[in-house]
């Protein structure tokens, strides 16, 4: 059929070096205003670090034109302008604390370093991993690998407890949060499980009150993988990491069975074990109590509710256009390069400002669910839909807490806040994403032909 | 699995959507309120952080803000703090703000509408919000002479141009310097506070315009006698002055100073009452007019109104319906009428400008951080107290007062001084305010000065307002007229 052979399917390569392009403007613009607005403008500095973020950023392009050349062309430069709003805004922390708390710190420069460390990491997933559908042989591997990330914290010696969560383990020096990696681990565990047996799981099964519940001997691995994962991360007292963790369980859960009753079922013992939790253990209680009585001023000068009072503050005086990046005073805020960034953003940057990164992200996420869909076998929307849902809950988590929707828990913002683990875990998520989206936007040009 | 990844999608969308929502409730709606939190130190930070425009006189800044290395990055600092304070006021981060400090906040800090077009040409220069200067009406050298003069006796004095209303000294006394509050060091702003609210002598009290109002003694006779001269007296108009004067309705009299007889015959011309200030003939006097007749008088004036100069100033104060005892007591400045001391300095700046009271002010210029002028108060007329002709008599009788009555020690040489003195009893057993309002030169006049030294200050029992409050005025008088021969007023 010769009309239909001529036809040429779009990679999306050009698009993606023009919002690249834009990206790289984003970048370089918000690190010049803030070191303009510290006084620490130097072109040469400032040249270098364009340079070099143009070349980066080219290379990552180049290499997807010859390994994925037909990636998801949106993926790379939202996650990077994301990524490069944060480290003008942790530079800006940096300079907020130098100039008002004498505390002398280089969280930006670190994060530099992080985030390059990432963007190779990412693009070696896409070197390395040629056909995710690799990642399938290694189900049950993902599986124990991840709960062993779990478990890393709590092994003696290489186990360090910060802020009363255990999740931090000492390498070389440096602390590094497993959870963050066993998130990604768990990820493709479900996904190889559910694509396997997820017609049993919602075909076969006793029925009881109406509803069909799987055999015992099909759910089980399942189960004593989540279950082991999450009853960890409840001694470890990382309630947003379970939250996480439970989430992305459910969602992928629903995705491979469509079983909707199950998803009610898992909220509902989900609300249960959360009220549970409120009673018995204080920290937890000590959560909801902030969440709901934030301003109360008995609380905030206890210290419960201080941090997340602090960060109201700093959103409020941003109002709808913000301060000014370099204007505001986002070091009155415990934790404001990564816990709380999402409030130094609203300060500085405004309403505006946030809007537009939480749009990134949602822009983010609905590309990784065009992916899932997009893509043929069913590991690999499995396996795409989840990493997009784990992006989203992670966000809404987090920012969530941080705005009063839910009680505050401690997550990570990816791409933005300060961490090393966070911002390594969560490029291989693009990376992933990249590779799956190639396979997808492939199939979608061997169907067309 | 494309099915239910599709609705996961709308789930997510929902989600952010709710972040959205509380953002934009955080940011937007609840805002004012979380702006409004007194524990939200941000909004006082940038309050303090900005380029706090300095207050001027004579063209000298004496409250400015220099540049320093903390959280504020300015510190409120003053020259001569303390002779300026009653003008000035405070300006704290504990206590927050007093006086102009207070009253020009929003030109100061650079926020008024006014600045409006200033605060956009530094938007787009990249540059921190500046700013206004705030220059005063206040005279450097009056206010050195008023201070001096007052020493550490408690008291005030205010001097207004009586043609512009300009406010040429106002000092009170004691006082403070708020050095002692501007400082960044919340705890011993506290402590300097506590101290100075823990003083009896109360040295942050504004007695010039806002203290507690004082009881006008003698020198509201000038009032009376403007409303007598309107009523058809002249100067020359006998009065009844007895040595002692029965009050009617009562079993007390009223009697002068030291007992003494105001004319051999018991009558004396108005004039005459006035110069040597005769209480029975006053009393005599008051109660031939009428309550409602002074009333009148007084609240052209001013009294029984606040004001703003722009800071606010307590009403002057004046008895409800007395009756005819109450009526002569009143005319002589006692029962309960009460004047601010800036009150008696707009009498006498009525009667020195040709019965027309100006309207006090004590910001002259207000300009932007580029020197453009932003405001100018123009002088304004507050009320036509008496007619020119009443006034042109009246002050002939202080000068009479001055040159060869109570108050002689006003006298300049070579300057004709109108004045009439007070001696305000307020109390069976503490020492009486001793008063002076005046005007010189009496023909020309370049400034109307009123001056309380509350209970008779150093010299005691024994203090009249001619004795301790007039030597006061005359001092600043003779610096006013010297200073106006040099061109500097």
């Amino acid at each position: 059929m010769a009309t239909v052979s001529e036809l040429q399917v779009r990679t999306g390569r050009r698009a993606e070096i023009a919002l690249l392009g834009v990206s790289w403007a984003i970048i370089v613009l918000a690190r010049a205003l803030v070191d303009y607005h510290a006084d620490f403008l130097e072109l040469r500095t400032l040249g270098i670090y364009a340079a070099a973020a143009a070349a980066l950023m080219l290379g990552c392009h180049l290499l997807l034109r010859r390994y994925a050349p037909s990636a998801d062309p949106v993926l790379l430069p939202a996650v990077l302008a994301i990524n490069g709003v944060g480290l003008a805004m942790i530079r800006r922390i940096d300079f907020g604390y130098a100039q008002y708390r004498g505390r002398e710190t280089a969280f930006g420069d670190t994060q530099i370093g992080w985030t390059v460390a990432g963007v190779l990491l990412a693009m070696a997933v896409i070197f390395v991993i040629r056909d995710h559908r690799l990642l399938r042989r290694f189900t049950y591997t993902a599986g124990v690998v991840g709960l062993a990330l779990y478990l890393l914290p709590l092994v003696p010696g290489l186990g360090v407890t910060i802020n009363g969560a255990r999740i931090w383990i000492d390498l070389f020096g440096r602390s590094l949060q497993p959870g963050e990696f066993a998130k990604i681990a768990m990820v493709v565990f479900f996904a190889g499980y559910l694509v396997t047996n997820r017609d049993t799981l919602a075909l076969a099964g006793p029925t009881f009150l109406g509803l069909r519940f799987p055999r015992p001997r099909d759910m089980g691995p399942l189960l004593l993988v989540w279950a082991a994962a999450l009853l960890l991360m409840v001694y470890q007292r990382d309630l947003g990491a379970s939250l996480l963790f439970f989430g992305i369980f459910l969602g992928m859960l629903y995705v491979a069975t469509q079983r909707i009753s199950w998803v009610v079922t898992g909220v509902a013992l989900f609300g249960a074990g959360a009220v549970l939790a409120g009673t018995i253990f204080p920290h937890v209680r000590a959560r909801y109590d902030a969440w709901l009585n934030a301003l109360d001023p008995d609380l905030y000068s206890a210290g419960t509710s201080e941090q997340l009072v602090r960060g109201l503050f700093g959103m409020a005086s941003g109002g709808l256009f913000g301060t000014g990046l370099g204007e505001g005073r986002p070091d009155l805020v415990p934790y404001a390069e990564s816990d709380f960034i999402i409030a130094s953003i609203g300060e500085e940057m405004g309403l505006t400002g946030l809007m537009a990164i939480l749009a990134l992200y949602l822009i983010l996420v609905q590309r990784a669910f065009r992916t899932s869909i997009g893509v043929r076998d069913g590991f690999g929307k499995l396996v795409a839909g989840g990493l997009g849902f784990a992006l989203a809950l992670q966000v809404f988590i987090v920012v969530g807490g941080v705005t009063r929707v839910i009680p505050l828990t401690g997550l990570t913002t990816p791409w933005l806040a300060y961490g090393g683990s966070s911002m390594l875990a969560n490029w291989i998520i693009v990376g992933l994403l990249l590779r799956i989206s190639d396979q997808a936007r492939r199939t979608t040009a061997e169907v067309a032909e | 699995m494309n099915e239910p990844a599709r609705r996961l999608s709308v789930v997510v969308l929902v989600l952010f959507l709710a972040l959205m929502g509380a953002a934009s409730y955080i940011q937007v709606i609840g805002a004012d309120d979380l702006n409004q939190d007194p524990r939200n130190v941000r909004t006082l930070y940038r309050e303090y952080g900005n380029f706090r425009g300095p207050i001027v006189v004579d063209g000298e800044a004496v409250v400015w803000s220099q540049p320093v290395d903390d959280p504020f990055n300015y510190q409120r600092s003053y020259t001569q703090g303390s002779l300026y304070a009653a003008a000035t006021g405070f300006y704290s981060i504990v206590y927050g703000r007093s006086g102009l400090e207070q009253t020009e906040n929003a030109l100061l800090n650079g926020s008024a509408d006014a600045l409006f077009w200033t605060r956009l040409g530094n938007l787009f220069a990249g540059e921190q919000q500046q700013g206004a200067s705030v220059e005063t009406t206040l005279s450097a050298g009056l206010q050195e002479v008023a201070a001096e003069q007052l020493g550490s006796q408690r008291g005030a004095v205010v001097a207004l141009d009586p043609a512009t209303g300009e406010v040429l000294a106002m000092v009170t006394s004691p006082t403070y310097d708020p050095a002692v509050l501007a400082g960044h060091d919340t705890a011993t702003v506290n402590e300097n506070y506590a101290e100075l609210l823990a003083r009896e002598d109360g040295p942050l009290i504004n007695r010039a315009i806002a203290g507690d109002t004082y009881p006008p003694g003698s020198t509201f006779k000038l009032v009376v006698a403007a409303a007598a001269l309107e009523g058809g007296y002249t100067p020359d108009t006998e009065l009844y002055g007895p040595q002692q004067l029965a009050l009617p309705g009562t079993s007390r009299t009223i009697s002068n100073f030291g007992d003494a007889e105001c004319a051999g015959d018991e009558y004396l011309p108005l004039s005459d009452a006035l110069r040597i200030s005769c209480n029975t003939a006053f009393a005599d006097l008051g109660m031939s007019l009428g309550w409602g007749v002074l009333e009148r008088k007084a609240r052209d004036f001013g009294w029984d109104e606040p004001l703003e100069i722009p800071l606010p100033v307590t009403a002057s104060r004046l008895p409800e319906s007395p009756n005819e005892s109450e009526t002569a007591m009143s005319a002589l400045g006692q029962f309960d009428v009460r004047a601010t001391p800036l009150q008696m300095a707009m009498v006498a700046s009525a009667i020195a400008n040709d019965g027309v009271l100006m309207k006090p002010y004590l910001v002259d210029t207000v300009r932007a951080s580029d020197l453009t002028v932003v405001s100018q108060t123009e002088p304004e007329e507050y009320r036509q107290s008496m007619s020119a002709e009443d006034a042109s008599d009246l002050t002939q009788m202080m000068v009479g007062a001055v040159s060869d009555g109570t108050g002689r020690a006003a006298r300049i040489d070579g300057v004709e001084v109108a004045g009439k003195t007070g001696t305000a009893q307020t109390g069976q057993d503490t020492p009486p305010h001793a008063w002076f309002v005046s005007f010189a030169p009496a023909d020309d006049p370049v400034i109307a000065v009123a001056v309380i030294v509350e209970e008779g200050g150093e010299t005691g029992s024994g203090a009249t307002g001619g004795s301790v409050a007039a030597p006061i005025a005359r001092s600043i008088m003779e610096r006013a007229i010297q200073l106006d021969a040099e061109g500097d007023l």
